[in-house]
């Protein structure tokens, strides 16, 4: 039973001051607000308050996506696109993961890499593009380099700080039962730093796909870059914006990937 | 006739900063050693050196004797913040320290199930370290000390980071264990009850540098340090230790806060 005053004075209840500074994600809200942007967009195009040589209406940018798609024009740019992404990425990525880990691992490998990474990590890699085509040519391996150096790097930092951060607690509980070197790299290290390494993959994924697109408008008869300024250029405003709607189709596509493996492979955490 | 850990003449220095000073000691074989402290005395830096996770600035450590033929890690460390493998199920934390051991995978699959049933943890075999309670982590610990069958047993506060209702819980089956397994070992702790409780002998050093003020032998056989019998002399020598430590202490206090 809870006490009251009995001398007739009004109780004061205690406020609550813990609420707030705790977000939670509302999916339906998201869809809602995304819905309703579109709708106000079409509705304003419709309206006539939106020029359609500026700003095509949503309606119109699906129409051209679907003509894109239907004609196999898409899929060509696209499948241009994505087997530069591929390539750059994978090399990129490889050797950024393998760098990365013998900086490290190795006192010696930190000391001669770390100097060079954060000289050349600042460098926007798409600068080095008329470079890379001096020495690789016009064709495909200078656009593939491009998106390899643009990879190469934040990979590389987000492995040797995964390794910096796997605790040296669990390293030296591998060294108190005498596991050898190269167990304590695959059994400890390498698990460790998995969370940092796929948030490397997720920031350079992105790069690789803003690269792409920007080596392919500087030098490219193919590929979803030469779509877009191609468009452009013809002021087909629709076919400009579908291209646009591609690349982050394809950026969301990647980052579910990602998210997917995230949650496949640090389901531990 | 069982074998002796010799400790000689260890000094450590962390750079300019000497941490232990001259200390010597014998474990023998069966005897558990708590090291007890003030803040920052070198406990775990001589725990360390115990077992070659440190190499001392000066002296040797050195096993007098022979040891268990049939362990698998003579020096075993159980660590105070468990340091269990997150992404391994308890299980397999346990089978990490015999998978370079050239064993056969049902011999190692039998150490394993044996080190968890005397653990009490066949039930959570496959679980995962984060859905088990601080001290169930830290029962998966011991676990993965056993199942190399120690020769040297280094605990390093291994109930210090468990509320107190489960070191207490954790205390008496630890205590069982130890009794049953006959372990030879040395026990850091900043905790004089938990030490009273577990070792044959207590040695207290002063503050940094770390040296031995003195080692005290606790005249109650382990294992029958419970109850009201006995309940009394432990307190005398309870307080008989603190009040070789606590002064100590304060200094070591003082010292860390003023940075």
């Amino acid at each position: 039973m809870v006490d009251v005053p009995v001398d007739g004075r009004a109780p004061t209840h205690v406020t609550f001051r813990g609420g707030g500074f705790a977000p939670v994600a509302r999916p339906w809200i998201s869809w809602l607000c995304f819905a309703g942007a579109i709708l106000l967009w079409q509705a304003a195009s419709q309206a006539g308050l939106a020029d359609p040589l500026f700003l095509p209406s949503p309606l119109a940018i699906a129409r051209s996506l679907n003509e894109l798609a239907m004609s196999g024009e898409l899929a060509r740019h696209f499948g241009a696109s994505l087997v530069r992404i591929g390539g750059g990425w994978v090399i990129g990525a490889a050797a950024g993961i393998l760098v990365g880990s013998l900086i490290g691992l190795f006192s010696l490998w930190r000391s001669a890499g770390l100097p060079f990474i954060s000289a050349l990590f600042p460098i926007p890699k798409i600068a080095l593009l008329p470079l890379l085509i001096l020495w690789l040519g016009i064709g495909e391996a200078s656009k593939v380099a491009t998106i390899a150096l643009g990879v190469f790097f934040p990979m590389a930092i987000s492995t040797y700080a995964g390794v910096d951060n796997v605790p040296r607690n669990l390293i030296r509980m591998a060294q108190s039962f005498n596991v050898p070197f190269l167990r304590i790299v695959a059994n400890v290290v390498i698990p460790g730093m998995l969370p940092s390494v796929l948030a490397g993959c997720r920031i350079s994924a992105s790069i690789a796909l803003i690269l792409v697109v920007a080596a392919e408008m500087i030098g490219a008869n193919v590929g979803i870059g030469t779509l877009v300024l191609t468009a452009g250029n013809l002021m087909q405003t629709d076919k400009l914006m579908a291209g646009i709607v591609a690349i982050s189709i394809l950026g969301l596509v990647i980052g579910a990937a990602i998210s997917w493996l995230e949650r496949t492979l640090l389901a531990w955490r | 006739m069982g074998f002796e850990l010799v400790v000689d003449a260890i000094d450590h220095r962390y750079g300019a900063l000497s941490v232990l000073e001259d200390v010597s000691f014998t474990l023998r074989q069966g005897e558990i050693l708590a090291i007890v402290g003030p803040s920052g005395c070198g406990k775990s830096t001589l725990l360390g050196i115990l077992g070659g996770l440190l190499a001392p600035t000066r002296g040797t450590v050195s096993v007098v004797g022979p040891m268990p033929p049939d362990t698998l890690n003579p020096f075993t460390y159980i660590f105070q913040d468990f340091a269990l493998l997150p992404w391994r199920s308890v299980a397999a934390n346990v089978r990490l320290p015999l998978e370079h051991h050239p064993l056969s995978r049902s011999r190692r699959g039998a150490l394993v199930a044996d080190a968890l049933a005397r653990t009490g943890l066949t039930d959570f075999a496959q679980a995962l370290p984060k859905q088990l309670s601080g001290g169930m982590r830290q029962r998966v610990g011991i676990a993965r000390s056993l199942v190399v069958n120690p020769a040297v047993l280094l605990m390093d506060e291994p109930l210090s980071s468990l509320d107190a209702q489960t070191r207490e819980l954790l205390m008496e089956d630890f205590e069982a264990i130890c009794a049953r397994e006959q372990t030879t070992g040395a026990y850091v702790t900043h905790n004089l009850e938990e030490a009273l409780h577990m070792a044959d002998r207590i040695m207290i050093l002063r503050r940094r540098p770390g040296r031995i003020r003195e080692i005290v032998s606790v005249p109650i056989p382990r294992g029958e340090r419970r109850g009201p019998a006995v309940a009394r002399d432990l307190h005398r020598l309870h307080e008989q230790l603190w009040s070789h430590i606590r002064a100590e202490a304060q200094i070591a206090d003082r010292e860390m806060t003023d940075g």
